[in-house]
């Protein structure tokens, strides 16, 4: 056949070879993530989707750094029983703000992406020092150093960064960034501090008992980003039809 | 492919060293996987300490072994090949190969030693934080001008195809840890990536497939076009073949990675495209299989004899396996019951052990002698130990993983008679316990057939003189 002929032409030119394998790895790339960014029902236009707030983005950095998505993935999927076990099935909306994303590959552990509420803090605490105290059954590590304070010193830039990348925070949000995640931690759960009315429905109080002078920790943070997921949309009184694509 | 006139010297140093690099990841890399096998069936080997979590040695065991362990052999067989293919010795020279193989494991020595300290992108595969990643652009870059330098100053008229898959490999995969890796930095240590959700989704796993596609397919197939033909010391069984695997492979496999987002809030559309192109996968993949397979022909009685062309005919077999395997696991309602389970896990360790880490140890087993002018190993004898034993625990491992990944799928689904979940998520934790430890006995193995091999190789260099072969022998 002329065709492979042809080719000769492209193997003795490492240029031309090079162009060609540029051009032909390009295509799939191209056509897969290009329309992600332009087409609108990409994203479900839904309520109640909101930046986290600072001490849950605090705990979600600390959901990466311990690579907890190494074994949970925060992704439901539209299967019968996954919705009895877990929840209704995840939107591209719930994760829009998460950079990086979340959703795994694996789960060692069940999934997370509607652990929030499910169950009290306290559970989530006691489980994390110490997983088997809980759960005898369970092959998950203890995280007992999650007990020290949280270093918090840049929560201001992280958040600055994140809007760099398309995250709504506001020059308040940025600048009110620490005073919020102390006050997320340690308000009383009854009273509506400022950080409730930019946050809704942030959880409020520590998740360890300690002092009243005693720093935020690492555990406080964490437990507030658990119970934050999955919870911002209302799934009670969604209208589904605008969820079909 | 003739051989090289007396007039041209071969850059070897460089080589020698990647190789050496490359058992001594290899090793490494099989112990921190094995380790972390163990935690999942015994948990209480974490330790509980900050720095021994299941959740961040195991980054430390994929970088091991796909960046460390098989970018050293991507490295260092490509520059090996490329010089006796080109008849010419490498563009810049011994400086330029060992600039980049230092740079190559200073990057991923610091990548692997800052995951136990928490530093992570917090992406699979992508893991290094973006100061790590502009290194190993650098590197990649000048890996890059060695490679191309070393073609285009080449002797022969043809670039071999070997060196088509390295080329498309190092072209590629700089796109894509460019293009996954765009990030704001916060600090030094901590940055947020460019994309978020559903986009960053799929621009991972257009990364993270291709990372499977170009990184340890492209790459490895070029060793299994050098030294398949070579150690068998018959040509490829056809070039037709070649050209149409070559550009079949590179233009679908780019389309495959929505099949990691099946039935996630990734539009249907791309997760359609993603299936369609998995499945049409399967035929350049096995055309690729038919081309290492068939080169053996009139040559396969070698199989008795040569336990180096063992190694490399398995992988290729292997390699048909795990992509008929990956495009079953491709379609959507399959994907259903094994995503999220360890039949995922399974899947990539056929691919990896049978497939990339058995070519390279034939490639291995091939070079050494040569960089180190020897006739042969120290051993073939301990090479068709390291055979068996990789083998048996590689069945071992992803019999394991079949059974307790389906078990665990079927589990999550299962409904009693009343019409409730049958099992709660802890229930199919428990039960995976066996399995943990049978998978957990073959990585062992496998480890073992590491270790049989460096002392192989290190008996090999330090020999002082090439040794008298018991039988099995070969006609060096």
């Amino acid at each position: 056949m002329s065709l492979f002929k042809h080719h000769a032409r492209i193997e003795t030119n490492a240029l031309l070879l090079a162009v060609g394998i540029l051009i032909t790895v390009s295509v799939g790339g191209l056509v897969e993530v290009a329309p992600l960014f332009s087409i609108e029902s990409t994203i479900e236009k839904v309520e109640g989707i909101r930046p986290y707030s600072p001490l849950e983005q605090a705990g979600r950095d600390l959901f990466l750094r311990e690579g907890c998505y190494n074994c949970h993935s925060q992704m439901i999927r539209p299967l019968r029983d996954e919705a009895e076990r877990y929840g209704h099935y995840s939107l591209a909306a719930e994760s829009k703000y998460d950079h990086p994303f979340q959703w795994g590959s694996k789960r060692t552990g069940p999934d997370l992406a509607r652990v929030g509420g499910k169950y009290a803090s306290d559970w989530h605490v006691r489980h994390l020092i110490d997983p088997r105290a809980v759960v005898p059954d369970s092959v998950m590590p203890g995280y007992p150093h999650l007990l020290r304070p949280l270093d918090y010193h840049d929560i201001g830039d992280r958040l600055r960064a994140l809007r760099r990348v398309g995250v709504p925070y506001n020059e308040t949000a940025i600048a009110e960034a620490a005073h919020d995640l102390e006050e997320q931690a340690l308000a009383d759960p009854a009273s509506s501090p400022a950080v409730a009315q930019r946050y809704p429905r942030a959880r409020l109080g520590r998740a360890v008992e300690a002092a009243e002078e005693a720093p935020v920790t690492e555990m406080d943070a964490m437990v507030a980003y658990l119970q934050v997921l999955g919870t911002m949309v209302d799934f009670s009184r969604l209208d589904p039809a605008p969820l079909r694509r | 492919m003739q051989p090289a006139p007396a007039s041209v010297p071969y850059c070897e140093a460089v080589i020698r060293k990647f190789t050496l690099a490359a058992v001594i990841w290899g090793v490494l890399g099989f112990l921190f996987g094995d380790f972390i096998a163990w935690q999942l069936a015994f948990p209480a080997l974490n330790f509980d300490l900050e720095w021994t979590t299941f959740g961040r040695l195991r980054p430390m065991h994929t970088t091991a072994v796909i960046f460390a362990f098989g970018g050293n052999v991507l490295i260092g067989t490509s520059l090996y090949v490329v010089q006796r293919t080109c008849r010419a010795a490498l563009f810049g020279g011994e400086r330029l190969g060992s600039l980049i193989f230092w740079g190559y494991n200073l990057f991923v020595l610091l990548a692997i030693a800052s995951y136990p300290f928490g530093l992570t992108q917090g992406q699979e595969y992508a893991e290094p934080e973006w100061l790590l990643d502009l290194l190993l652009l650098v590197v990649w870059v000048l890996y890059l001008i060695q490679f191309a330098g070393t073609l285009i100053k080449r002797r022969e008229p043809h670039i071999y195809v070997a060196n088509w898959f390295y080329l498309a490999m190092i072209l590629t995969v700089t796109l894509l840890h460019v293009g996954n890796n765009l990030v704001v930095p916060v600090s030094l240590t901590k940055s947020y990536p460019l994309f978020g959700g559903v986009q960053n989704a799929m621009v991972q796993w257009w990364y993270g497939h291709n990372a499977v596609g170009f990184f340890l397919t492209a790459g490895f197939l070029g060793i299994m076009y050098y030294f398949v033909p070579k150690r068998a010391e018959r040509p490829v069984y056809s070039y037709r073949l070649s050209i149409v695997h070559f550009w079949s492979l590179i233009f679908l496999y780019i389309w495959a990675g929505p099949h990691h987002l099946h039935y996630t809030a990734l539009p249907d559309w791309a997760q359609t495209l993603g299936m369609t192109f998995s499945v049409m996968l399967w035929m350049p993949s096995w055309g690729g299989m038919i081309n290492g397979l068939m080169t053996l022909s009139g040559a396969w009685d070698k199989l008795r004899t040569d336990p180096v062309i063992r190694f490399l005919v398995t992988a290729v077999a292997f390699y048909g396996m795990a992509t008929f395997e990956g495009p079953l696991m491709a379609i959507r309602s399959v994907n259903a019951l094994s995503h999220y389970t360890d039949w995922g896990i399974g899947h990539v360790h056929s691919g990896a052990l049978g497939w990339v880490a058995f070519v390279s140890f034939g490639a291995i087993y091939f070079m050494v002698p040569r960089l180190w002018g020897r006739a042969e190993m120290y051993s073939l004898r301990l090479v068709g130990i390291h055979f068996w034993i990789a083998t048996v625990g590689i069945v071992l491992y992803i019999t394991a993983m079949w059974i307790s990944g389906i078990m665990q799928g079927v589990m999550w689904r299962a409904y009693d008679s009343y019409g409730f979940l049958q099992y709660s998520f802890v229930e199919t934790v428990k039960a995976m316990h066996p399995y943990y430890v049978i998978r957990a006995c073959g990585g062992a193995l496998f480890l073992a057939g590491g270790l049989v091999m460096a002392y192989n190789v290190v008996r090999t260099i330090r020999g002082a003189a090439p040794r008298a072969v018991p039988a099995p022998a070969v006609v060096p």
